[in-house]
């Protein structure tokens, strides 16, 4: 299995406008990008509304990496991996809890301060003189390469060295400002469990289709266009409110030119967003009484501006989206290179009005849950292509839709929403984190 | 003031699971109330139904899309079908109000659904609020606890 273990073989796999199945199907491919990719970058792991009180903390991964997210005893917020400096155990399994000041290790009891600090080991004294204070042990659970909080929301990256948060984001930082804004206090706060949707395919497939406006029409034909025949079967009277479906699915139907006006935005290391100009979220109806809060906290023009802005779907690389409109994030968590977990998370705005957060929710649910009628033909697509990709007869996926020569990722660049420029902007990044810490060439592997 | 027994109600539950499990949803849609709603909670008991999530809190307009959708010609999901089955404990029925007709009982069950290779089962208790409309037992609320609610799921494209 070492294939595609030098910088040449890797970047072979990614072409201007094709990508090789192995990036979908290889498990040798899917171990570098453990390896590499999710190292190099920076992923997100979770809100600091999560983990409120010092002691509070929250378990998750990054890749297939198992970490804790705790607020440490300063009130930072640490990410240490899940592992017991000792003999290796997890730390902790529960989802979420309170640690107090100190994680003990549940095996041999050996206690760590909530930044990873080894505090005290029962009996120390049989490790007198052995050495034990010259080993990686001694110095406690480990804390990832940064951590790095934007707005309350955390990332972190594995690696030690590499790309500062700062330049890895750069202006895509838009959208989460965006989000984050239409809070009067400027602050978001997780609201209940993420929902949890399990899918037979590789992450980026996921990845690639928040930003594909070719297929809402087409594979959701049968939820929002039944919608749409529902309602006019109904034939109400004119002015009749329209039920919460017809607002949050139908919009799903509009036609190609909808998404081809509503632009697509991409920025330097494989983010970038649909819905520059206007989105499906445009035509929500008006809560009562947020606009005046909004104008209290920050000025009519200002409010204007920040509800003005509609983004659809923000593709933060490697593996989230969030929708600022509706405060929701997505996180696509790589299980295998067919085996996918997908959480999605919303966050209410700090004082605003309930109906937000309602809507949200409804949303939520209506779209991303294993039991919604949108997600369920998301993810026949999905497994299907990840099926199909076994077929030997062709090699090759096609990313080509309003393909131009030479085109220029480290550029931001505004064009047709139904581009798949965004795609191909992934790709670049994939080649460009996959191959930031590989050797040259194989010989130079060995 | 209704004369409804225990068994009256009993039986209703009963034909509302066979009704599913025969794929008869226009039957089963003429079940509800015209503002009845359909609870699937995604946490364990979750207590607020509209600002968290859940996996499922519809009307009937969204139940009735849900039903019309399964036979669209482009319902790719559902080519082919899936199908389920339902295996229900005798309910507890919890309230009788026969004053008000509003009754309310509990069903445990373990609710199998399959489409081609694939089958699973989950483990749910069901909560009933019903009414008597006209002289016929309607469902006011149906509230759907699965007992793994926070494990992560494949698609669940049929009705608990
Ligand atoms: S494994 Fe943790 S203390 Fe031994
Ligand atoms: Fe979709």
């Amino acid at each position: 299995m070492t294939r595609y273990t030098s910088r040449s073989a890797v970047e072979g796999l990614v072409t201007p406008y094709q990508v090789h199945r192995d990036v979908y199907i290889d498990p040798e491919v899917f171990r570098l990008e453990m390896d590499h990719l999710f190292a190099n970058t920076w992923v997100w792991v979770g809100h600091d509304s999560q983990v409120p009180n010092k002691g509070d903390y929250y378990t998750t991964q990054i890749g297939d990496q198992p970490v804790i997210m705790v607020r440490h005893s300063d009130g930072e917020v640490k990410v240490l991996y899940n592992r017991c400096p000792h003999k290796g155990t997890k730390i902790a399994i529960d989802r979420q809890g309170n640690t107090g000041k100190f994680f003990r290790c549940p095996y041999h009891a050996w206690s760590f301060k909530t930044d990873g600090c080894l505090l005290a080991i029962p009996l120390k004294k049989g490790y007198n003189g052995t050495g034990l204070d010259q080993t990686e042990s001694a110095k406690g659970m480990k804390a990832v390469g940064a951590v790095h909080t934007y707005r309350g929301f955390v990332f972190a990256r594995l690696a030690e060295e590499g790309i500062s948060f700062e330049e890895y984001f750069g202006d895509s930082l838009s959208s989460f400002d965006n989000m984050v804004d239409r809070s009067p206090a400027g602050r978001l706060k997780v609201a209940g469990q993420p929902l949890r949707y399990m899918h037979r395919c590789n992450w980026k497939m996921l990845v690639e289709n928040q930003t594909d406006t070719c297929h809402p029409m087409v594979a959701h034909e049968s939820s929002a266009g039944t919608a749409v025949q529902i309602w006019e079967e109904m034939d109400m009277p004119e002015g009749t409110p329209k039920p919460p479906a017809m607002q949050i699915i139908a919009p799903f139907m509009s036609p190609y030119e909808f998404f081809e006006e509503m632009g697509i935005r991409t920025w330097p290391n494989g983010h970038g967003h649909t819905g520059v100009h206007h989105s499906i979220h445009s035509d929500y109806s008006e809560i009562p009484g947020y606009f005046e809060q909004m104008t209290e906290a920050y000025g009519e023009e200002r409010a204007k501006e920040i509800l003005g802005e509609n983004r659809h779907n923000t593709v933060y690389f490697p593996n989230i989206m969030i929708k600022g409109p509706i405060q929701q994030l997505r996180n696509f968590i790589p299980l295998g290179p067919d085996k996918t977990l997908v959480e999605s998370w919303i966050f209410r705005l700090v004082d605003a009005p309930d109906e937000l957060v309602a809507r949200t929710a409804m949303y939520n649910r209506m779209i991303n849950a294993p039991t919604s009628i949108v997600g369920h033909d998301d993810l026949e697509m999905y497994e299907r292509a990840q099926e199909g990709l076994a077929a030997d007869g062709l090699e090759w996926v096609n990313i080509q839709r309003l393909f131009e020569e030479g085109e220029n990722f480290e550029e931001e660049a505004v064009e047709n929403g139904t581009t798949e420029r965004q795609m191909r902007n992934q790709f670049h990044a994939w080649v460009k984190f996959m191959t930031a810490s590989m050797p040259e060439a194989l010989e130079a592997a060995e | 003031m209704s004369n409804l027994t225990k068994d009256d109600l009993i039986d209703f539950l009963y034909e509302e699971v066979r009704m599913l499990d025969e794929s008869r949803f226009d039957e089963w849609l003429k079940l509800w109330c015209k503002d009845g709603i359909y609870w699937m909670p995604l946490d364990y008991r979750q207590e607020d139904p509209i600002h968290e999530t859940s996996l499922m809190y519809e009307d009937q307009f969204m139940l009735r899309l849900r039903v019309d959708r399964l036979n669209g010609a482009r319902t790719f999901s559902q080519k082919p079908k899936s199908r389920c089955h339902h295996v229900i404990q005798r309910p507890f029925v919890d309230e009788m109000d026969h004053e008000a007709g509003r009754y309310v009982t509990k069903t445990q069950m373990h609710y199998v659904e399959t489409r081609m290779d694939e089958q699973f089962m989950l483990a749910c208790t069901a909560q009933h609020h019903l009414v008597l409309e006209d002289g016929a037992l309607r469902i006011e609320r149906k509230r759907v606890d699965l007992l793994n609610c926070d494990a992560p799921f494949g698609n669940i494209q049929l009705l608990p």
